[in-house]
């Protein structure tokens, strides 16, 4: 078991052809992914890495029964990428574009929300199920099959986290990058609600940063529903000043709520165990578990 | 991007927002000129001179002034133009003016009584849509309405498959209680700003005060407007609104070579890749005992160029005792970078300040023989408690 993607995922990349499609193509496949082709407008009928091209999602859909997408289009293309998959019958969108104008992803959030998808991102590093298969651009050599889900809202904090867990022991069930942006297709309580539904994950690890409010919305209903599974909890930005984008379009603080203070405060009367630094992240896992 | 207070009005003007008339001069004579034609094209008499500059508080700090004739204008243009304004919002040092907005003044008596409101648009993360926000308290600082009389503000959620609907502007303007013409008025200005909102890829608009003249038009007195960076590309006549004087200078230098910085007051400077582990990175030097100076994102393609680019910048930030640079290489090799980082160091010349690599990833230990092996004042680590460890260690000399 594992959450949103598996060895039988059938995945396409769109914006296949391009320097990052293809560049990131070429490591899933190395990797052992499911890759059954890619989406070029105008370029259909082609191959590319050994792969067919398709003119649009719905052709890759209707011909190599594509259920996965990843999409690598420039930022200008990017949201109407997402409807166009929606629309086709794809049934997980993982959007790693980074820079989508925030209109055009509320447009596109209201219209994936009217099919049956799963939309992670935009802005991630995409999603992980160790030993089985890769459809993002995270480095696949640091994980190990084990037992320890992930959700996280920044890309290399995930890879520090997956590191620290493979040198603890622990290893990885699903590593899920929810993304930076303001609006993002699935927020840190649903995919903890996933890994908390997941048999073979034992533990989740919840990486967030300033802004929002989708950690202390997760927390709660991590509490609500019992604190089924040991948590680590890490919120990035306890420096950050007000007021300043902080890289991610959503890293920000606005209001009170949006500190990493008041994140974490409200994660550890949640029952979360809340690391300081990220450099304990590891380490806290096992003592979350009994294991030291 | 955010934009002066001369610019926003355009725009709204544009959109067909009634605004607070003006014209944004640079000279005290200029600005007698435009009191004039302001007088000419409006019959106000007085006029109110605004510093421009990107920060709120602006009155409190002196920066806007009430002219009742012509030798008033020029006189107080003359304190404001060139003055360092300090508000809640510019820090100590303050901000330098250098254009004011010569405004009509729309306070002028008349049968109907003067009212000042206050209206702001922005996202709702949460919802995933778009609010209006008004309240009756015009003038005041919003986030303390919202901490002493939450029940002052209203929120009208704008579903995005159909756009503001007439009933929920008309639902605004009946709960700030107008009546009549004043009512017509700030249903017309709510469409108008709400239209330009959208139209214009913004991420905030917050007008305060919105006045009702004694006559009563709505109109905007004050405009903050911000622009949605990632739009930028499809408002090609946006892209000259930015200010460059307004941004720190290290900022400016950043941004020219691709580099997402963020100037902070504390002594140790980070490079980092990823905004996640930036943020985090700079946590950990706060927990090291000392204080992040910079925010440094150098994205996922880090090699000796960029590392040479942020180097140059964090070493001209002269608070900066130390430099802790923390890679995680997935993609980017990490003999890659640490090869980069004794370049970039080699082209400097002499770093005055101890450095800390920690580089882990992709063939971290080859990194971490290269920068050991290269002679220069750099310390290496490999987890990011060593780095943690050895950042305190430079800071307390025992190392």
């Amino acid at each position: 078991m594992s959450v949103l993607v598996n060895k039988n995922s059938k995945v396409i990349v769109q914006g296949f052809t391009g320097s990052e499609g293809t560049f990131h193509a070429q490591q899933m496949i190395e990797y052992g992914t499911n890759v059954v082709g890619g989406v070029t407008p105008g370029k259909g009928g082609s191959t590319h890495l050994d792969r067919p091209v398709f003119n649009t999602v719905l052709e890759a859909v209707q011909q190599a029964g594509a259920d996965t997408s990843i999409i690598f289009v420039p930022p200008a293309f990017a949201a109407d990428a997402i409807m166009e998959s929606a629309d086709a019958g794809i049934k997980v969108i993982i959007c790693i574009t980074e820079g989508i104008p925030t209109k055009d992803m509320i447009y596109a959030k209201e219209y994936v929300k009217t099919k049956n998808v799963r939309l992670i991102g935009p802005n991630c590093p995409g999603v992980m199920t160790a030993g089985e298969c890769k459809v993002g651009i995270m480095p696949a050599f640091i994980f190990t099959k084990g037992k320890i889900g992930i959700v996280s809202k920044s890309g290399t904090l995930t890879y520090e986290a997956v590191d620290q867990l493979t040198k603890a022991g622990l290893g990885q069930t699903t590593a899920i990058g929810i993304g930076g942006d303001p609006i993002i297709g699935t927020t840190t309580k649903e995919a903890v609600e996933l890994l908390m539904e997941d048999p073979e994950t034992e533990g989740i690890v919840m990486i967030g940063e300033i802004g929002g409010g989708m950690e202390a919305e997760a927390a709660r209903w991590i509490k609500a529903t019992g604190n089924k599974k040991p948590v680590v909890g890490f919120i990035a930005g306890q420096t950050a000043p007000k007021g300043r984008r902080m890289g991610h379009a959503g890293a920000i603080i606005g209001g009170a709520d949006d500190t990493a203070a008041a994140k974490m405060a409200i994660m550890r009367e949640c029952g979360i165990h809340v690391v300081d630094s990220p450099a304990n992240i590891g380490e806290t896992m096992l003592v979350a578990l009994g294991l030291k | 991007m955010n934009i002066h207070e001369y610019q926003a009005k355009d725009i709204l003007k544009s959109y067909g927002v009634r605004i607070q008339e003006g014209i944004v001069v640079d000279t005290p004579a200029l600005a007698v000129e435009a009191a004039r034609e302001l007088t000419a094209k409006t019959g106000s008499q007085w006029h109110v001179i605004k510093a421009q500059i990107h920060a709120g508080g602006r009155g409190k700090g002196g920066g806007v002034k009430l002219a009742k004739n012509l030798e008033e204008v020029r006189e107080k243009a003359e304190q404001i133009l060139g003055m360092q304004l300090i508000t809640h919002q510019t820090g100590p040092e303050g901000k330098k003016v250098n254009k004011v907005l010569i405004a009509e003044d729309v306070y002028y008596p008349g049968p109907s009584e003067i009212k000042e409101y206050y209206i702001s648009i922005l996202l709702d993360r949460g919802t995933g849509s778009n609010v209006i926000m008004a309240s009756t308290e015009g003038g005041m600082d919003i986030e303390e309405v919202a901490e002493h009389s939450p029940e002052k503000i209203i929120k009208e959620w704008i579903d995005p498959r159909v756009g503001l609907q007439q009933f929920q502007a008309r639902k605004v303007a009946f709960a700030l209680g107008l009546s009549g013409d004043a009512f017509k008025e700030m249903v017309k200005f709510i469409n108008a700003l709400y239209k330009a909102y959208v139209e214009t890829d913004s991420s905030m608009f917050e007008i305060n005060p919105v006045l009702k003249t004694s006559d009563n038009k709505i109109l905007a007195v004050d405009a903050k407007v911000n622009l949605d960076d990632n739009a930028l590309y499809r408002h090609a006549d946006f892209i000259p609104l930015r200010d460059v004087t307004e941004e720190d200078p290290l900022e400016v230098e950043a941004s020219a070579n691709d580099l997402n910085y963020v100037k902070l007051d504390g002594n140790v400077g980070c490079m980092v890749n990823g905004a996640g582990l930036a943020m985090a990175t700079m946590d950990i030097i706060k927990l090291s005992g000392g204080d992040p100076a910079n925010f440094l994102d150098v994205g996922g393609g880090a090699n000796a160029k960029t590392v040479e680019a942020g180097f140059r910048i964090i070493l001209k930030d002269p608070n900066v005792k130390a430099i802790l640079i923390n890679i995680f290489g997935g993609i980017v090799r990490c003999d890659r970078v640490a090869t980069g980082v004794v370049e970039a160091y080699k082209a400097i010349g002499e770093i005055p300040v101890p450095i800390i690599v920690r580089l882990q990833g992709t063939n971290a230990a080859e990194g971490a023989k290269i920068i050991d092996e290269s002679g220069l004042k750099v310390y290496s680590a490999v987890l990011l408690k060593e780095a943690a460890e050895k950042v305190e260690k430079v800071l307390n000399g025992t190392i």
